[in-house]
């Protein structure tokens, strides 16, 4: 009986994450794929240069996912990423103190930001896809009046530490005898920005996202009119779900900060992080009707996509023919999602 | 409360409707643009450029390639969706236009967007993906199939004369672009208002389950509709290469968002079912004066964003505000 009840609440709970498994999965497979054909795959260096060039889409990636999972869209991801950016480009050097309170400063800026996109769609009560237009050219604006053309000063010590692994970080800093210690070699392997995104996951999704405000982002997309008469906040979880949007992509940004030594508004750049994350969201398994998938989903989705370009780097692929192909990817992975309607038995069931 | 009742009661064909009040407004926003670029002109330098006819029209010219994007781009926001394949649609028209050349030229750039719209409505249609996510992959596949044509490099073809003509010929002082959109409008005017089609655009719009079972052809409207966008975005190509003479990467970038905020400020629903066609024509022609307004007065790019996003929100917070769920 009690391993019946056992079995089957398991296959729940496949069928629930199915999209978040399919996504881990494919990525497993174009990885190992990946590393198993790289001269030197499988080394620390590769996963250091990696989980670099993922990270900040990954952020990005997060970033939209909470306003997905409301029911809305969140366009101004990428913009506030690219402000959050040049304002660390500008802040992020001098003593430790003056860089701790710079990294607040990105952070708070991000979450800012978000917060305003929260307040215009919840007291202006405009659809959060058009109101985040309209703030996402805002921010641009602000980005390019920070930093009209690329170029910054950041902490070269702190640059080269966080885009390292955590042996890096101790030799940099002079603790554990310069990485070198005996305890500390089973974690000095870990590069750092693979440390935060797991970080952000477990210490400020999951949390957030079994708070009752969490289950409120939910509850309202699965079902606004029925959130509201269950006498949840809808509007307390609604402007958090924006804000913790753009913190997320403010971690992103400042972490680009970082990663390039440098800040620059590039509006196609801000563009191409939108785009992407919704991208990465649906492949991370999130309904874009919202009240199903979730953040760490969306990671994976940003590693799937980053990971199919790592494999165009290895062979001796055109690179005329990689936009091409990225594209092909994207559609199909997107287009996945239309065996659903081959299950439909009546016609009605299409439009929800 | 009370409006609603005067509006729904008889005087809606003569005075205000709801949808009357965006078109207002925005016009009324028009004007304030205008005055306070003419005051600026004339503080500046003395006369009151921004009023002359020539400029005017030198403007609306500019503004066609938006406004005959913005024209398709309302067609499948109508229904609900969105049609983010636009800028490599645009441009994959142009430098198939260009590479093509001769008479052929702007028949295959239509049918470049004819092909791609139909490609998006099968998706949204048949395979019923979220528009916002299938056009995006659209659009990706498209850039890929232009890199892999060009080698990333501007196409050294050249607009034929006849899309150079369309571009910036005139036809007895009125530019032909001009002339162009002005066609596209009374073609989407008709089709909204007089074809059964265009009703069903609106009805699917509000509610698509129920425009089923009353019997419209769902899917073929939607495919109609974003047919339509994509050869809209197609034309809109052709012309714009013949302007620049020729086609480049990235071309078409700058007119999606601007295009989906002109239908927005005009009082079209984001979520679809409602909008009137005069407000996308006047959205369209706030979002170019706005730009040549701010050109002239050298704003920095940063100011102009900001502004620009600014203006988007208050014209949205005057009018476009949802209703508050409260069941």
């Amino acid at each position: 009986m009690n391993t019946a009840t056992g079995s089957s609440d398991l296959r729940i709970r496949i069928r629930q994450n199915a999209g978040l498994l399919t996504a881990i999965a494919v990525f497993l497979v174009f990885y190992i794929f990946y590393n198993a054909n790289h001269p030197r795959g499988f080394s620390n260096a590769v996963l250091i240069q990696n989980s670099n060039e993922v990270f900040t889409l990954a952020m990005v990636a997060m970033a939209q996912t909470v306003p997905v999972l409301l029911g809305g869209l969140d366009l101004s991801v990428g913009a506030i990423m690219t402000l959050v950016n040049t304002l660390a480009s500008h802040v992020m050097n001098g003593s430790p103190l003056q860089m701790l309170g710079g990294a607040l400063l990105c952070l708070a800026t991000g979450a800012l930001c978000g917060f305003f996109n929260g307040c215009v769609v919840v007291f202006g009560r405009i659809q959060p896809i058009i109101a985040t237009l309209a703030t996402g050219a805002i921010f641009i604006g602000i980005a390019l009046f920070l930093r009209p053309s690329p170029g910054g000063d950041v902490d070269g010590d702190l640059s080269w530490a966080a885009t390292n692994d955590l042996l890096e970080v101790a030799a940099t800093y002079g603790f554990a005898e310069g990485g070198e210690a005996a305890w500390f070699q089973p974690i000095a392997w870990i590069p750092v920005p693979l440390l935060i995104l797991i970080a952000m996951g477990a210490l400020v999704w999951l949390p957030y996202a079994r708070s009752v405000t969490g289950r409120t982002v939910y509850a309202i997309g699965s079902g606004e009119g029925a959130a509201y008469m269950s006498g949840l906040n809808i509007e307390r979880a609604k402007i958090s779900a924006f804000t913790m949007g753009g913190f997320f992509a403010g971690v992103g940004g400042l972490y680009l900060a970082l990663q390039t030594s440098s800040g620059n508004a590039d509006i196609p750049q801000a563009g191409a992080y939108t785009l992407n994350s919704i991208a990465a969201v649906v492949i991370g398994g999130t309904s874009l009707l919202g009240g199903a998938g979730g953040a760490i989903g969306s990671i994976f989705g940003a590693l799937v996509l980053r990971t199919i370009s790592f494999n165009f780097r290895i062979f001796e692929f055109d690179p005329l023919l990689q936009p091409l192909f990225e594209g092909v990817v994207l559609l199909t992975a997107v287009s996945l999602g239309a065996l659903r309607v081959l299950r439909v038995r009546n016609t009605l069931e299409l439009f929800r | 409360m009370t409006d609603a009742v005067r509006n729904s009661a008889g005087e809606s064909r003569f005075g205000l409707g709801p949808e009357d009040k965006p078109i207002l407004v925005a016009s009324g926003f028009v004007l304030v643009i205008l005055a306070i670029g003419t005051a600026y002109t004339l503080v500046t330098q003395g006369s009151a450029t921004l009023l002359s006819p020539t400029y005017l029209l030198q403007q609306l010219q500019v503004g066609a390639f938006l406004g005959i994007v913005a024209a398709g781009m309302m067609l499948v926001i109508l229904l609900g969706h969105i049609d983010l394949s636009v800028p490599w649609t645009l441009a994959a028209a142009a430098m198939m236009a260009t590479a093509v050349g001769g008479g052929a030229a702007i028949p295959v750039g239509l049918a470049v967007g004819l092909l791609v719209g139909l490609v998006n409505g099968f998706g949204v249609a048949y395979l019923r993906i979220p528009s916002m996510i299938f056009t995006l992959g659209v659009n990706a596949v498209m850039r890929g199939l232009m890199v892999a044509h060009t080698g990333g490099f501007a196409p050294q073809t050249a607009a034929t004369d006849l899309m150079q003509w369309l571009a910036v010929g005139k036809v007895l002082g009125v530019p032909a672009a001009l002339l162009v959109w002005a066609a596209i409008s009374v073609g989407v005017v008709l089709l909204l208002n007089r074809t059964a089609t265009g009703r069903y655009i609106y009805a699917i719009g509000n509610k698509e389950a129920a425009a089923y079972l009353a019997g419209a052809p769902t899917r073929r409207v939607i495919i109609t509709a974003f047919a339509l966008c994509g050869m809209a975005a197609g034309l809109a190509g052709t012309l714009l290469a013949g302007y620049s003479t020729k086609a480049y990467q990235g071309m078409g970038d700058a007119y999606l968002l601007p295009a989906i905020a002109a239908v927005v400020i005009g009082g079209t629903h984001i979520l679809g079912g409602k909008g009137r066609y005069l407000g996308t024509l006047i959205g369209v022609i706030l979002i170019v004066l706005l730009n040549s307004v701010l050109s002239i007065m050298q704003m920095p790019e940063a100011g102009r964003q900001v502004i620009y996003g600014g203006v988007i929100i208050l014209m949205l917070l005057v009018y476009g505000r949802g209703q508050k769920v409260t069941q």
